[in-house]
């Protein structure tokens, strides 16, 4: 069920009316149902792999939890007799135990993952289509990447003793399930999100109507920019787009993935908000950003927190990347000390880029991206001195000239996704500095790309409304709270000019259904 | 303490570390920074801080980060 779709407003509008009409405690068990429900709806064929995390999750961390528990008593029972180095060794023991469990849930779910993926690749996807194993060729099941990194997450906290294991499995299955998150995140914490999906909710209209103003946002960005654009990109794609018609690509794709994504989220956390939860952000206007560390903050948020806490950190002070920091310091200087952390950067965003397909052109855009913010933090004394000489960073127009050169950096390396041929996408980089076809601009190259001229004026007017709203909320905050505090007559007027806007000006295909988020395939 | 002050200054030397209780939350210290805090506390002090605790509760202030260092020297 696609989260555009009729079916899913009226599940969604069926499920908010139940939800505050039931008796507040059987509320995360409506959740729970409604989140299954969700999930069978996009075919029963998937329930077997989003059951065995669940269960497999729930083993793992129970047989954590127990060790855990028989160790603290033992020490508190012993706590006179046993000497520190006794007690040391005691909790070292205990540890190792654990760091089997974990392993174990680590490997099996992880390992599930990577066979999904690689089956979505060939030769794999030939064979699993043709042989004995056409079983496997099922496509990747829904939200998978998504609801496992939530979940392996959980499971690495608990081996932390950062949070408590959950006791009852059907608790954990809607963390583990969430609906509105489990098709493209946010990927959140157990210990964020959890108490809120099980604790009681009292009806709230502000933050109902908040929720549902958020979700029609989010269908806007989707159904009117993201969606309306998607034929121009695919048209680009062709090998004849070379030079400035590759360029305009990089700047629709642009539009479309932050149409798509940002507004795939808004529904999600609109959604969440009006059934009285809080997930966390995942974007704060990222194309307002100057640098490409400061991007990465603003953009896939709970991707970028969870590579941190679970695979940068870890690697980083691990005992064999102290071992080489501190050989590094001695033979390498100041640059010595920071090489540790650009070979934890390396692992972390190789990881980052297989977990978005297991093919050369991810691979290529993790490195990418590495590669910048390894060059940028090499450089940034340099920066801070160009910068002082020329008193730059009071002057309003270099912040407008580094903002564009972050837009048009991150356009060249994001571009890679639609080039799984690594080969293509350097021979279209290349082209920018040997084709210089500005006439594709006039010469009626535009209108043929599969917009007509009243999807340019719809595109260009959604840009500047989706822009205006981004510099508002970078400037004075929350939209909603500014409208809140207007007219009724005026707040009302708004909303609902905004959703005729969707309904009228949504691009929607043969039987109003909308195309499917580009995330989702991750 | 004194060495702490001293590993924390030469990253960010414009920063007031004795007052500052808020280096995360104001993202004055990042990523980057804090693992190469924890490599210096590594060589300076002999203490390995374990991943999870490397936590904005641990890293806010050098004060928060002393009693770190403190209590997993006493571990």
């Amino acid at each position: 069920m696609q989260i555009t779709s009729f079916g899913f407003l009226l599940f969604a509008a069926v499920l908010l009316v139940a939800y505050y009409l039931i008796p507040k405690k059987g509320q995360w068990i409506l959740l729970l149902a409604a989140s299954y429900c969700f999930y069978l709806w996009a075919g029963i064929e998937y329930l077997g792999f989003i059951l065995l995390t669940t269960v497999s999750t729930y083993a793992a961390t129970m047989a954590m939890a127990a060790n855990q528990e028989k160790q603290a008593k033992y020490l508190a029972e012993n706590k006179q007799t046993l000497s520190r180095e006794e007690r040391k060794a005691y909790k070292a023991k205990g540890k190792r135990v654990n760091r089997v469990y974990l392993i174990a849930c680590l490997v099996l779910n992880f390992g599930i993952l990577a066979v999904c993926k690689a089956l979505l690749i060939e030769p794999f996807k030939a064979a699993a289509s043709a042989g004995t194993f056409s079983f496997l060729s099922l496509g990747l099941p829904l939200g998978i990447s998504f609801y496992m990194f939530q979940s392996m997450g959980y499971a690495v906290d608990v081996y932390r003793q950062t949070c408590a294991a959950e006791k009852n499995p059907l608790k954990l299955a809607l963390f583990v399930s969430f609906f509105p998150q489990l098709i493209q995140g946010p990927i959140s914490k157990f210990g964020q999100l959890a108490p809120q999906l099980y604790s009681p909710k009292k009806f709230d209209g502000k933050q109902l109507s908040f929720g549902l103003q958020r979700m029609l946002w989010g269908y806007f960005k989707k159904l009117v920019i993201a969606d309306r654009i998607a034929a121009a990109v695919i048209t680009l794609r062709g090998p004849e787009h070379t030079g400035v018609s590759f360029f305009i690509l990089t700047v629709f794709y642009a539009v479309q993935i932050y149409g798509d994504f940002t507004g795939g989220i808004d529904v999600t956390v609109g959604l969440a908000q009006a059934l009285g939860i809080k997930l966390p952000e995942n974007f704060i206007r990222p194309y307002f950003s100057k640098n490409i560390a400061e991007y990465w903050r603003r953009w896939h948020i709970s991707l970028g927190e969870w590579m941190k806490d679970y695979i940068f950190y870890p690697i980083s002070v691990s005992q064999p990347m102290l071992k080489l920091s501190k050989a590094a310091r001695k033979n390498l200087g100041a640059f010595g000390k920071r090489l540790p952390v650009y070979v934890a950067s390396i692992a972390t965003w190789f990881v980052t880029g297989i977990w978005h397909g297991l093919t050369p052109n991810f691979v290529l855009w993790g490195m990418l991206n590495c590669f910048f913010i390894v060059l940028s933090e090499e450089c940034s004394g340099l920066y801070e001195k160009f910068h002082g000489r020329f008193h730059l960073k009071e002057k309003k127009w270099y912040g407008g000239f580094e903002i564009a050169r972050m837009f048009i950096l991150m356009n060249l390396i994001r571009i890679v996704d639609l080039f799984p041929n690594v080969g293509d996408y350097f021979s279209r980089i290349g082209s920018l500095f040997t084709k210089f076809n500005f006439h594709v601009l006039w010469d009626g190259t535009m209108m043929k790309l599969g917009l007509t001229a009243l999807d340019y004026i719809i595109l260009a007017g959604g840009i500047v409304l989706m822009f205006t709203i981004s510099l508002i909320q970078e400037k004075k905050g929350s939209i909603r709270e500014l409208l809140w505090q207007k007219n009724p007559v005026v707040r009302y007027a708004l909303i609902f000019a905004l959703l005729v806007i969707v309904l009228l000006m949504g691009n929607y295909g043969v039987g109003y259904n909308a195309s499917a988020f580009i995330y989702n395939a991750f | 303490m004194e060495k702490l002050l001293e590993i924390l200054d030469e990253l960010h030397p414009d920063v007031d570390f004795e007052t500052e209780e808020h280096l995360i939350d104001n993202k004055i210290l990042d990523s980057f920074d804090i693992v190469t805090i924890v490599a210096e506390i590594d060589a300076e002090y002999d203490v390995a801080i374990p991943a999870e605790e490397l936590i904005p509760e641990n890293f806010n202030s050098a004060k928060a980060l002393y009693a770190l260092v403190e209590k997993l020297m006493d571990e």
